[in-house]
C-alpha cells in the first residue's frame, strides 16, 4: 500500500482585502445583448446555459440591445430612475439619522436599487413580494408614503409597527411587501408556499422570494426549490448576489463552484443570471419569469449580480474585510448612473432635469423626515407606548399576559 | 354517538373543517392518498382533492415554513409533522416566523395554522419516535400548545385550533390513538369503544383552547396532568385508593390557571405527571405557577413524576416510562409529608 498524501482543507479567500487591488475578474460578464430569449414555455433541460451568461440589454453607451430589451414607454423607465432616485436619498439621511441617534440601526441598499425598484413597478398590484431588509426600493417604488417608512426606523409614536420591530423591517400588505424577517432565508419557503395558495385557490396572482447568496445556504433555499419544483408554484425565485454577506465573500456561500443561478438546474427550474444594476434587464428578465407563472409553466430562479456598495448595516465597517474602494472597480457600475444614461441617449431625459428632479426628491424626503420626526425619535425618547408590548402577541390577550401588563403598569 | 378511537376522531375534525372552510388544507409526508402513517387523513385526498389534501416532501422546515406563505395568502393549513421528534428542523419557521407573525407585523399577517404531531412514548419507538418536546413550544411566546387525552376532546380541540387565528402546536400521544393506556403495558389493551369519551358526535363541535378539565373530583390531592399520563394518573387512584382530584389540563398555552388554583387551594396537595423530560419541563412551570397561588395553602411539597432524564431508551421503555407504580408512590410522598 503506497502512503496516503494528508488531505488539504480549503477554506475560501476573496481576491482583494484591505489594501489590495480590487480584482472582479471573477465575475462572469456577458456582452449586452448577447444572451439569447428563450419562449417562457421552454423546456428547461433547453435553456441551462443562461444559468451561466449573464442577461445584459444596456451596453457600455447606454443603448438597449438585444433580445431581451424590453418594450417600456420613457415615463415607465423615469418612473424607475425617480423611485431609484429617492430611495438612495432617503437611505443616505436615514443613515444620517442614525448617526445622530435618532434610531439604533440603518440599512441602506446602495448600488441595488435596481432589483427592488423595477420588480416593484413590473409585477402586479395583488403579487406577494417577500423581501430581505434590502429592498426598500419597493415600497418607494410603489408610492408606499415616506413619513411611515421613517416612523417604522424612528420606532415613535406614529410607528405602524408600534416600536415593536426593529429598524427597516417593514411590513406593507397594501403594497404587497411581506413583513421583513430578521432571520435570513425564512421567507423563500414562504414565497413558495403563498405561491402554491394562490394556485390551489385558481387566483392569477404569482409571488416573489428574496434571498441574499449568503443565505442561498440556509436550508429554507433548498425548500423553497424543492416544494417550487414539486408544485410547479407560480413564484419567481430571485437571489440577490450582492457579493458580501457581511464580512463573507460570495465564496463562502459555495459561489467559487459555480454560479448561484445554476443551483436551480437540478430541480429542473429554469434559471437566469442577469445584470442586477441593468434597469432594464431587471424588467425584462422580471418580465419573462412572471409570465411563466401566470401561463401556469412553474417557477423560476434569477439570480441578480450586483454589488453591495453600503456596509452591511449602520453597525458595520467594510473596510475591515475588503478594500475600502473595492466598490470603483466593479464591473457593471451603478444602476442609476446607467438607467440616466440610457434615458438621455433615447432623448428623454437631460442633466439639468436630472439635476432639478434631485433637488425636488431632497425636499421631499427632507419634508418627510421633518414630519416623521416631529412624532417622535429614540433621541427625544416619544417611541411607542410601553402597553403595546402585550398586544398582538395573540389575537386575543391570554390571561397570562394581562397579569403581566397589570404588573408592568405597576 | 359513534365510538371512534383517537385517530378516527382527528380525522373527523379534519373531515369536518374541510368540508365547512374552503381556505383549510391538509398536507404532510403521506398524509395525501396513503392518509398517513397513523391513518389520521385516511380518505381525505379521495374526497377533498388532492389541490386541498397532499403529500409533500421530507422537510419540517419545508412543510411549516410553505404553511406559513399560505396562512399570508389567508389559507388556513392543517399540517402533520409525522412525529413530533421530527419537528426541529421546523422550528425557525415555527418560533422565528409562525409565532411572531402577528406581533412583528401588528397583525397585517397571521398563521391561523395548526401542526399535528404525534407524540409520546409506549409504542416501541426509540429516542426518535417517543418524545414528548411540548414545553420548547410552551416557553415560545405566540404559540398554543394542545394536548388531548381521548378522542372527544381530541376532535372538539382539533376543530379549535383549526379555527383559532393563531398558530396552534397539537400534541397527539400516539399510544393512546386506540385506546387508553393506562400504563399496565403487560395487560390486555382496551379499545375507545369501552369507554365513555370514546363517545364522539359525528359533526362539528367544539372544546374550547385554553380550558382544563376535571377528571375526577377528590378531596386529598390534585394531580396536574395531560395526554397518556391522565389515564395513568387514573390506574394510580384505583390502586393507591387516594382520593386525588385529576385535571387534565389538554391545554398547556394558555394555560387554565383558574382550575388549578381552585383545585390546589382545596386539597393543599399538588402531584404534577407527564412523559417528557423533568428539568426545564413543562412541570416546573406548573409547580412554579402554583406555588405562587397556592403556597399558603399548600401541605406538603409539590411533587413531579416524570420520563427520567434521559434519552428515550428502546429496550428499557417500561423502566422509563412513569408508570403507576411511579405516580402511586407519589401520591404516598405527597400524602405522607
Amino acid at each position: 500500500m503506497t502512503e496516503a498524501a494528508p488531505l488539504r482543507f480549503k477554506v475560501p479567500e476573496p481576491p482583494a482585502r484591505p489594501g489590495d487591488q480590487p480584482d472582479f475578474s471573477y465575475v462572469g460578464l456577458s456582452e449586452a445583448g448577447s444572451v439569447r430569449r428563450p419562449a417562457v414555455d421552454v423546456d428547461p433541460a433547453a435553456m441551462r446555459d443562461l444559468a451561466y451568461a449573464m442577461i445584459r440589454v444596456l451596453d457600455d453607451n447606454g443603448v438597449a440591445i438585444g433580445p431581451w430589451s424590453p418594450d417600456v414607454t420613457a415615463d415607465d423607465l423615469r418612473r424607475g430612475l425617480r423611485a431609484m432616485i429617492k430611495t438612495r436619498v432617503y437611505d443616505d439621511r436615514m443613515q444620517n439619522a442614525q448617526r445622530q441617534g435618532k434610531t439604533s440601526f440603518y440599512i441602506r441598499c446602495t448600488g441595488e436599487e435596481a432589483f427592488a425598484v423595477g420588480q416593484a413597478l413590473e409585477l402586479g398590484p395583488r403579487d406577494m413580494f417577500f423581501p430581505t431588509y434590502r429592498q426598500q426600493g419597493w415600497l418607494i417604488a410603489r408610492d408606499w408614503p415616506l413619513v411611515d417608512m421613517m416612523c417604522q426606523v424612528f420606532s415613535n409614536e406614529n410607528d405602524r409597527l408600534h416600536g415593536r420591530q426593529l429598524p427597516v423591517m417593514y411590513s406593507a400588505r397594501d403594497v404587497g411587501f411581506f413583513t421583513i424577517s430578521g432571520n435570513l432565508g425564512t421567507q423563500y419557503i414562504q414565497a413558495v408556499g403563498w405561491a402554491m395558495a394562490a394556485a390551489i385557490k385558481g387566483d392569477t396572482c404569482i409571488s416573489s422570494g428574496v434571498v441574499g447568496e449568503g443565505a442561498t445556504a440556509e436550508a429554507d433555499f433548498h425548500h423553497a426549490l424543492t416544494f417550487a419544483s414539486t408544485y410547479q408554484a407560480p413564484v419567481i425565485l430571485n437571489v440577490v448576489n450582492n457579493q458580501w454577506a457581511i464580512s463573507s465573500f460570495q465564496g463562502i456561500a459555495g459561489g467559487g463552484s459555480s454560479t448561484f443561478a445554476a443551483r436551480a438546474l437540478g430541480f429542473a427550474i429554469p434559471a437566469l443570471r442577469v445584470d442586477g444594476n441593468d434597469y432594464l434587464a431587471v424588467i425584462s428578465a422580471t418580465r419573462w419569469a412572471a409570465e411563466r407563472a401566470r401561463a401556469n409553466c412553474g417557477p423560476t430562479l434569477i439570480e441578480w449580480v450586483t454589488y453591495r456598495v453600503a456596509p452591511h448595516s449602520s453597525s458595520d465597517d467594510p473596510s475591515r474585510y475588503r478594500p475600502a474602494d473595492e466598490w470603483k472597480a466593479w464591473p457593471l457600475g451603478d444602476p442609476i448612473d446607467r438607467l440616466k444614461a440610457h434615458l438621455i441617449v433615447r432623448g428623454e431625459w437631460s442633466d439639468d432635469r436630472h439635476a432639478e428632479q434631485q433637488v425636488e426628491i431632497r425636499d421631499e424626503v427632507q419634508s418627510a423626515l421633518k414630519q416623521a420626526e416631529s412624532y417622535g425619535t429614540l433621541l427625544d425618547g416619544r417611541v411607542a407606548s410601553a402597553k403595546s408590548i402585550f398586544e398582538d402577541v395573540f389575537e386575543v390577550m391570554p390571561q397570562h399576559l394581562q397579569r403581566q401588563r397589570r404588573q408592568l403598569e405597576g | 354517538m359513534p365510538s371512534m378511537p383517537m385517530n378516527v376522531a382527528l380525522r373527523s375534525a379534519m373531515d369536518v373543517m374541510l368540508g365547512r372552510d374552503e381556505n383549510v388544507v391538509a398536507f404532510g409526508e403521506d398524509v395525501g392518498y396513503f392518509g398517513g402513517v397513523f391513518r389520521a387523513t385516511e380518505g381525505l385526498q379521495a374526497k377533498y382533492g388532492s389541490h386541498r389534501v397532499f403529500d409533500t416532501p421530507i422537510a419540517e422546515g419545508g412543510i411549516i415554513g410553505a404553511a406559513v406563505g399560505m396562512c399570508a395568502y389567508g389559507l388556513r393549513p392543517v399540517v402533520e409533522i409525522q412525529f413530533a421528534d421530527y419537528v426541529y428542523p421546523g422550528l425557525d419557521q415555527l418560533i422565528s416566523e409562525a409565532a411572531r407573525l402577528r406581533y412583528r407585523s401588528s397583525a397585517e399577517f397571521t398563521a391561523p395554522l395548526t401542526v399535528r404531531m404525534p407524540c409520546g412514548g409506549g409504542i416501541h419507538g426509540g429516542q426518535t419516535h417517543s418524545q414528548s418536546p411540548e414545553s420548547l413550544f410552551t416557553h415560545v411566546c405566540g404559540l398554543k400548545t394542545v394536548m388531548p387525552s381521548n378522542p372527544y376532546d381530541a376532535k372538539g380541540l382539533l376543530i379549535a385550533a383549526i379555527e383559532d387565528n393563531d398558530p396552534v402546536i397539537f400534541l397527539e400521544p400516539k399510544r393512546i390513538y386506540n385506546g387508553p393506556f393506562d400504563g399496565h403495558y403487560d395487560r390486555p389493551i382496551v379499545p375507545w369503544s369501552s369507554h365513555p369519551l370514546g363517545e364522539v358526535p359525528d359533526g362539528y363541535y367544539r372544546v374550547p383552547l385554553g380550558s382544563a378539565a376535571v377528571r375526577r373530583a377528590g378531596e386529598d390531592l390534585t394531580v396536574l396532568t395531560y395526554g397518556t399520563m391522565v389515564h395513568v394518573t387514573e390506574a394510580a387512584v384505583a390502586e393507591t385508593g387516594v382520593d386525588a382530584e385529576i385535571i387534565d389540563l389538554r391545554t398547556l398555552l394558555p394555560l387554565d390557571t383558574d382550575t388549578i388554583e381552585a383545585s390546589v387551594k382545596k386539597t393543599g396537595r399538588c402531584v404534577i405527571v407527564h412523559e417528557a423530560t423533568r428539568t426545564s419541563g413543562f412541570g416546573a412551570e406548573l409547580a412554579a405557577s402554583v406555588q405562587e397561588s397556592c403556597f399558603y395553602q399548600l401541605e406538603a411539597p409539590i411533587e413531579r413524576v416524570t420520563g427520567w432524564d434521559t434519552p428515550y431508551p428502546h429496550a428499557q421503555e417500561w423502566d422509563y416510562f412513569p408508570g403507576p407504580a411511579r405516580v402511586g408512590a407519589a401520591f404516598t410522598r405527597v400524602m405522607e409529608a
